[in-house]
């Protein structure tokens, strides 16, 4: 269901159309049927009382005419004037056409019999529905008193026209649910919308507060629930904001003052630098003391130089103002130089082909492969090897040494700032941020280094992509 | 500070220095006291250190080496737009300055001394001068001996790091910048069409090789 592309297959949509619908079927069926039923009733009881009064209406026009008591004639002449199919009785004399007398129930004949009123009675024969009506026949003494004469009088009535009419109603009923249906669809559809809309319009906010567009707002519709969730949503991304900003300004401001304490530092430091080596040069020949004065405040200006020039670096490469100079460079005498200018080559093993030539920065490459190198000769053991292999579209530089390894504490923590393994050793050469400028360096190009243990020592592995001919191409008028 | 402290491990190694708070004091005593090489600290105080060097550049080849700091490529392409012919970056190892002195100053080669001509170009390896269809042409130092060791072997292609380790005496961490604005320099005053080089040609992704005509 995940793979289709409509959102929420089985979404509010989906719910609301559903219950849309359910409601109008339901409400539509239960309104045909009772709507259907009344007015059914109402029909036949109509159409009863009609039918009975007509053939009380027939019988009134003939009885004054019959005889009394009557003969089988007059009992035919008063089926003939009643019509249709019909049954006259008196006591045992009966009158009849196709009248099935088992038709006629005890109860619709008790009552035309011992209660002298007419009777009507529903029949079912063979599907079809017929009126039953049963009337006595009274006759009109000459003081005006009416009393029973004994002829009763049954007809027949077919119901199939009523029934029609009734059938016809119910499909009028079935045809008006049927037409709301498309509409009650329609009107489901209208109020998902209403609903989803701003619920989709939330969903697609918080997407975008999450995936780090902090600027991003929800648009609230209307004063329901929904645009009230939408206000606060709206409410708890400009609070996030607000405070991601403040951080950012916060790391910003101490980003800013670690940049402008090294450069403040430079100038003095410049002048030390400057003058230290006279001072070493005039601290020969005099005494010990000064001597040995002179040489620490030379190896201790040099250590600064070094920290305040890899500070330097450190806010550059914070800052995002670090730039990629990539020119062609063979990876094996990059690491060869890199040894022999820093007098390590006789400490060092070397593995790297020949003739591996990518775009790199040069003096990024070095200052990794310095750090590296000088880190694993400071804090591993010999034999310390270099090794180079080429990548698809790269190159991996591996340096490994055979010391105690890095060991499950420091091995997440070796690329943090200042970070030292041992606390106790403080006075190394370092500055502490060698392999985290190193890195950098490596990400700058787009590559990365990782540590890890062998089992006999640490390991470090570089890997850089080859930057190709690109705007950084050091040709004529090229920066 | 700075100042008088580069003033004195440069004097004692051997140099003779005289320094300037500003850039109006320094042209003032360049001019009446033309030095043999400018150390230019290109934050000044006043006319700006590029302005410094852009009117030295006027008034001949005396080398230039520019003070920046560590990493400002501001500076450092300014500088040697401004025609500088070197760079050493701030805090200065007053060793790393005097070696770069020395092989500014060394630039005055004299290996098989003669007359080529190459074009409308002569170049006389003697007296160093060079003249363009027989009007001569000012180069620095810098310039000079690029042309030289480009013009000793017509065809054959330098990388930039080679020139780097043959005209600047530099580690093979050198600036390959400094080749560039040093070949555009030479290029505006030796090359008749500047989109099209003649003498100092470039090889795409290795380097320059001077001709073939």
């Amino acid at each position: 269901m995940r793979a289709l592309r409509r959102p929420l297959p089985r979404g509010l949509r989906s719910r609301l159309l559903t219950a849309f619908v359910l409601v109008t079927v339901l409400g539509a069926v239960a309104a045909a049927w009772s709507g259907a039923g009344s007015a059914g009733t109402a029909l036949v009881s109509s159409h009863q009382q009609r039918t009975t009064e007509a053939v009380a209406g027939s019988i009134t026009a003939v009885a004054p005419q019959l005889t009394y008591p009557p003969d089988r004639e007059a009992l035919d002449r008063l089926r003939q004037a009643v019509g249709g199919d019909t049954l006259v009785t008196y006591g045992d004399l009966t009158s009849t056409g196709v009248f099935d007398t088992g038709l006629i129930t005890d109860e619709l004949r008790g009552a035309v019999r011992d209660g002298h009123r007419s009777a009507a009675q529903r029949i079912t024969v063979d599907g079809r529905t017929w009126l039953l009506v049963g009337t006595p026949v009274m006759a009109t003494a000459p003081d005006g008193t009416r009393s029973p004469s004994g002829i009763e009088v049954y007809t027949l009535r077919d119901l199939a026209a009523v029934e029609r009419e009734v059938d016809g109603l119910v499909l009028t009923a079935v045809a008006t649910a049927a037409a709301a249906l498309p509409l009650s669809v329609l009107l489901a559809l209208l109020a998902a919308r209403g609903v989803l809309r701003p619920v989709r319009d939330l969903r697609d906010t918080a997407g975008a507060l999450a995936a780090g567009d902090l600027g991003a707002r929800a648009e609230p519709h209307g004063a329901d629930e929904l645009a009230e969730l939408a206000v606060a949503v709206n409410e708890m991304a400009a609070s996030l904001q607000e405070s991601m900003a403040a951080m950012e300004r916060m790391q910003a401001d101490a980003r800013r003052f670690v940049a402008d304490v090294s450069h403040e530092l430079r100038t003095p430091l410049s002048t030390l630098a400057a003058v230290v080596e006279v001072l070493e040069s005039s601290a020969e020949g005099t005494d010990d003391d000064t001597r040995e004065s002179a040489r620490m405040a030379i190896s201790e200006t040099h250590r600064l130089i070094r920290l305040v020039e890899d500070l330097m670096e450190v806010s550059r490469l914070d800052a995002g103002t670090a730039r990629l100079r990539a020119e062609p460079v063979d990876a094996a005498a990059a690491v060869r130089d890199c040894l022999r200018l820093r007098g390590w080559s006789e400490r060092v093993e070397v593995a790297a082909p020949e003739g591996i030539v990518l775009r790199l920065d040069r003096r990024r490459l070095d200052v990794i492969l310095a750090n590296l190198v000088g880190n694993a000769l400071r804090h591993g053991a010999p034999p310390v090897r270099v090794e180079v292999h080429r990548l698809p579209g790269g190159v991996r530089v591996t340096v490994t040494d055979h010391g105690p390894g890095l060991g499950g504490d420091v091995l997440p923590r070796v690329f943090d700032r200042f970070y030292k393994a041992d606390e106790s050793r403080t006075r190394t050469p370092g500055s502490g941020l060698g392999l985290a400028i190193a890195r950098e360096n490596a990400r700058l190009h787009g590559g990365d280094l990782t540590a890890s243990d062998t089992g006999s020592g640490a390991r470090f592995d570089l890997v850089l992509p080859d930057r190709g001919e690109g705007e950084e191409d050091e040709e004529e008028g090229g920066r | 500070m700075v100042r008088r402290g580069l003033e004195l491990a440069l004097s004692r190694h051997g140099h003779d220095v005289r320094t300037t708070d500003t850039g109006e004091e320094g042209l003032a005593a360049f001019r009446s006291e033309p030095p043999d090489l400018v150390v230019l600290d290109v934050m000044l105080p006043g006319v700006g250190g590029f302005e410094v060097c852009r009117r030295i550049r006027e008034r001949g080849g005396t080398p230039v080496i520019i003070l920046t700091a560590l990493g400002d490529d501001f500076d450092v392409v300014g500088g040697l737009e401004a025609g500088a012919d070197d760079y050493v970056v701030k805090p200065v190892q007053p060793t790393v300055l005097d070696a770069r002195v020395r092989a500014v100053l060394r630039r005055s080669p004299g290996d098989a001394e003669g007359v080529r001509v190459h074009g409308d170009l002569r170049v006389d390896t003697a007296t160093l001068l060079v003249s363009l269809r027989g009007e001569p042409v000012a180069l620095t130092p810098t310039e000079l001996r690029l042309l030289l060791v480009l013009s000793r072997s017509p065809g054959r292609v330098f990388s930039r790091q080679q020139l780097l380790e043959e005209v600047w005496e530099h580690d093979y961490l050198g600036d390959s910048r400094l080749v560039d604005n040093c070949v555009q320099r030479l290029r505006a005053k030796i090359e008749p069409a500047a989109t099209a080089p003649r003498y100092v040609q470039t090889v795409r992704g290795f380097g320059y090789r001077f001709g073939p005509l």
